[in-house]
């Protein structure tokens, strides 16, 4: 087992998928449980593209991919709050033009080739150091903001209109939750990948909601599932070769099926 | 019938007009509202009952008019812990993770502000709500495990949790059964007998506001009628309404 902290590879990628499995649950009950699961699918999108004008320019490209991923969750909110088109149609554009925008830049460059495809599906082998400094800091800074304004998100999830009756500013904790979302979204690249990125956010939190217990102890719970997933998927796939991505998503699965089996009982 | 001492006036409505579209659901609408009222506000469906509630909580803005909450107009007024809120509701949604006591203590949110944590005395007086919906014992079971009436009556001890002056209610006994409804409107009298709480009641049930109310509004876009409940069941005015069947939603 210790001959795993001999590569410095694995010590990054333990170190920056501990951060991404904590702050992910945190933000994903809140995301679940507004029915805006699907805006990670989409700022995860975005990122790619954010991932490609960062190879194409050769600029890191975990900077490229949080500017474009947190500039456009600001977008989609304005867009939602103007109510010019529907919350929904809203996602789905940003989803498909951001994906149209990073193949074509993939095709400018003649394709990224092993690089594009680790931002894809998650690959711990390609995080860098620095990748680990802005993923440490952005993350505790997320983490922060969380219990920050915790009273105020749990207020405007469980009831946004008394929340805004009893002097909660609403538009504000929207904005907040979606920017974070987009922060996390984008730090998790590294090690998730583009594509499993909303798993990573959506599965643990709906396992723990399973349990229906208080909001303290489902984050709680989620939290556990995100952790022990991202660390068992880590040094599974670093054993038996495994893509990290997919690991991490395909263990998180099969707890959420446990938890469905007790539920059922 | 308690008799309410009118000099004390914390909500004011001058000419409020508003629209959505083209056409106006709200029209010309004036009216006090005093410390101590017990207000049932009736009406057709559409006529605007709802409307005018979310106009009064600041949720939609006037197109014209202005209103005062406690004398200070709306657009400044920031003391929104003295207005509590039962929004319509008949049921929480399945699998949402909270407790009774979480469910409570949000009540004190908006008053502690941000950046700052719930303190011991928010606890105090989160538990003290529960104790006077008589729902203290239910506060670590979860929300969606109680019945219709029980999560109406949390959702009072969470309008009481901030140590409000007023409370509005938006349809507050919808999909709850009859006898569960009295019991209900008993603690809605106590609140406002016990607490001197104002309550504000959007309604279909015209009997309740009859045998529970101080005052009663009936709204069909605009303000046909303001004041005691028995002058408007009594007057010719009330019967032209029941012949034309308009009381019914």
């Amino acid at each position: 087992m210790l001959e795993l902290f001999k590569y410095g590879f694995m010590i990054r990628g333990l170190e920056a998928g501990l951060i991404i499995a904590v702050i992910a649950p945190l933000i994903g009950i809140f995301l679940v449980l507004r029915r805006y699961s699907l805006i990670a699918d989409t700022l995860s999108h975005v990122s790619l593209a954010g991932v490609a004008i960062g190879l194409l320019l050769n600029i890191n490209p975990l900077i490229t991919a949080i500017v474009a991923s947190v500039l456009s969750s600001i977008a989609i909110e304005r867009l939602r709050i103007s109510k010019r088109i529907f919350g929904e149609s809203a996602l789905s554009i940003f989803l498909s033009g951001s994906l149209a925008v990073a193949i074509v830049l993939i095709s400018l460059a003649h394709g990224f080739g092993t690089d594009l495809f680790s931002y894809l599906f998650g690959s711990i082998t390609t995080v860098k150091q620095i990748d680990v400094y802005i993923i440490g800091i952005l993350g505790i800074l997320v983490i922060a903001a969380i219990i920050a304004f915790y009273k105020e998100l749990v207020y405007v999830t469980v009831d946004e209109e008394a929340a805004k009756v009893s002097g909660i500013p609403t538009s504000l904790i929207n904005i907040l939750l979606i920017v974070l979302s987009a922060f996390t979204v984008a730090l998790a690249i590294p090690i998730v990948g583009v594509l499993l990125i909303s798993a990573l956010i959506v599965i643990p939190v709906v396992t723990a909601l399973q349990l229906k217990r208080s909001f303290k102890k489902t984050i709680f719970i989620a939290e556990t599932i995100s952790i022990f997933s991202v660390i068992t998927g880590i040094v599974a796939s670093f054993y038996l070769n495994l893509s990290t991505g997919g690991t991490i998503v395909l263990i998180s699965i099969g707890i959420f099926l446990v938890s469905l089996f007790f539920n059922k009982k | 019938m308690q008799q309410v001492n009118h000099t004390h006036t914390i909500i004011e409505l001058n000419r409020v007009c508003f629209s959505f579209t083209s056409e106006e659901i709200i029209k010309d609408v004036s009216l006090k509202i005093h410390k101590g009222d017990y207000v049932g506000i009736v009406g057709p469906n559409g006529g605007g009952k709802t409307t005018l509630l979310k106009l009064m909580l600041g949720l939609l803005q006037p197109k014209a008019g202005n209103i005062k909450l406690f004398g200070v107009e709306i657009k400044d007024f920031k003391d929104w812990s003295k207005i509590g809120y039962v929004p319509q509701k008949n049921y929480v949604e399945m699998n949402f993770p909270v407790t009774v006591e979480e469910m409570v203590a949000m009540g004190r949110y908006g008053k502690r502000g941000l950046f700052h944590f719930s303190t011991k005395e928010d606890k105090e007086k989160t538990l003290q709500a529960l104790k006077q919906v008589d729902m203290l014992d239910y506060k670590d079971r979860q929300i969606n495990d109680l019945s219709g009436g029980q999560q109406q009556r949390v959702f009072i001890a969470r309008a009481l949790a901030s140590e409000p002056e007023v409370i509005f209610l938006d349809e507050p006994t919808v999909g709850v059964d009859v006898k569960t409804q009295k019991q209900f409107y008993a603690l809605l009298r106590k609140l406002n007998k016990d607490l001197d709480l104002t309550l504000v009641l959007v309604t279909h049930e015209l009997d309740v506001v009859a045998h529970e109310a101080t005052e009663l509004g009936y709204i069909n876009r605009t303000l046909e009628y303001y004041g005691e409940p028995n002058e408007f069941l009594k007057g010719a005015y009330f019967h032209e309404l029941i012949g034309k069947g308009g009381l019914h939603s």
